[in-house]
């Protein structure tokens, strides 16, 4: 596959499979509130998604729409980092999981803002802003959750404690960004990982939480090896255009 | 302690020049996180371009049920509406 589609479909399933996760919350968070800003990340997300997905097409240039990219693949064509489909467990993990995903994706996101590639540099500009927000989100909820009551300290921690492993899957990088690194359509992408870790490290200390021992641990998802609950996702957010593949609203 | 958030009501500047709006209330633990739901909950549709938080118990108001002693009495004074100027013709439409 030519590098450049392949890691739009990499940045476009991470944004739609968080988004799908995130979507799945609406009607169940503990507040309104919050019910409601999720909702509104989740919809950025999906937004975002759809980008990728049009560069892809375009690039790929077989026909295929966002849609048919979105619900017409299977699970090993899926190339999102493992991070986003880990389960919605309860409010800490996912905000826990939205956070590591916002620590990687802002700095991403800024970098790609000088990507040699038009369509891509306008998406990041596009999407830069969105990002900025989500990111002082939920790094104010994981201080105050994290540095809050013992109860809430313990389940952010467990939150950690699982999802910290998956982390590495978001910075892995192959010959695929490698390439595109060197014909200048991709800016060098180690800073990501040097500002993941900056943001993470100082984050993660005023919300009084331990990072895991164990280090940086899985990965696969970009390749499109997945853990055991990317089938259920998939089936759940692929169902009604499988069985009804012309609907239209 | 009650645990339930404290309420804060919402005001809402749509743009440069015009005055913030009242348009609605909602909960949150203090005024940083009231601020960040006033701008999930209020300006998903891009309404505005300033947020105003304030806590509910801050604001004192009038009793509605002395509406009567506090606002009848301006209803019988017409005459401090200005609706009883001629306006010229050249001036248009005020």
């Amino acid at each position: 596959m030519d590098p450049l589609v392949t890691f739009c479909l990499r940045m476009g399933d991470t944004t739609l499979i968080l988004g799908q996760q995130t979507a799945a919350w609406c009607g169940h968070a503990p507040v309104l509130e919050e019910d409601i800003a999720f909702a509104n990340m989740g919809l950025d997300l999906i937004g975002q998604t759809q980008l990728w997905y049009e560069i892809a097409a375009q690039a790929e240039g077989q026909g295929r729409t966002p849609d048919d990219l979105a619900f017409f693949r299977t699970e090993r064509q899926f190339l999102n980092a493992q991070l986003v489909e880990r389960p919605n467990v309860d409010f800490a993990h996912a905000l826990m999981r939205q956070y590591l995903f916002d620590a990687w994706h802002l700095p991403i996101q800024e970098a790609l803002c000088e990507s040699g590639h038009q369509a891509i540099r306008e998406l990041a500009q596009k999407s830069v802003k969105e990002v900025r927000y989500h990111i002082d989100r939920s790094r104010d909820l994981i201080v105050r959750l994290g540095d809050g009551s013992e109860e809430s300290h313990a389940m952010m921690q467990g939150a950690l404690d699982a999802l910290w492993p998956y982390a590495a899957d978001l910075m892995a990088i192959d010959a695929v960004e490698q390439a595109l690194v060197g014909i200048g359509m991709l800016p060098p992408l180690d800073r990501v990982a040097c500002a993941f870790e900056a943001e993470t490290a100082v984050t993660l200390d005023r919300a009084t939480l331990a990072i895991p021992g164990n280090g940086h641990a899985r990965t696969g998802g970009r390749t499109g090896i997945h853990t055991e609950t990317m089938g259920y996702i998939l089936a759940e957010m692929q169902q009604i255009p499988r069985s009804f593949p012309d609907a239209r609203w | 302690m009650s645990k339930e958030w404290p309420l804060w009501e919402i005001f809402i500047r749509g743009q440069h020049g015009l005055s913030h709006r009242h348009v609605g209330s909602l909960h949150a633990p203090d005024a940083e996180m009231a601020l960040r739901n006033a701008r999930d909950v209020y300006t998903r549709r891009n309404e505005g371009m300033s947020i105003w938080v304030v806590e509910s118990n801050k604001i004192t108001a009038f009793d509605p049920d002395m509406a009567e002693q506090n606002f009848a009495a301006p209803k019988s004074k017409v005459y401090r509406h200005p609706s009883f100027f001629e306006i010229p013709d050249e001036v248009g439409a005020m």
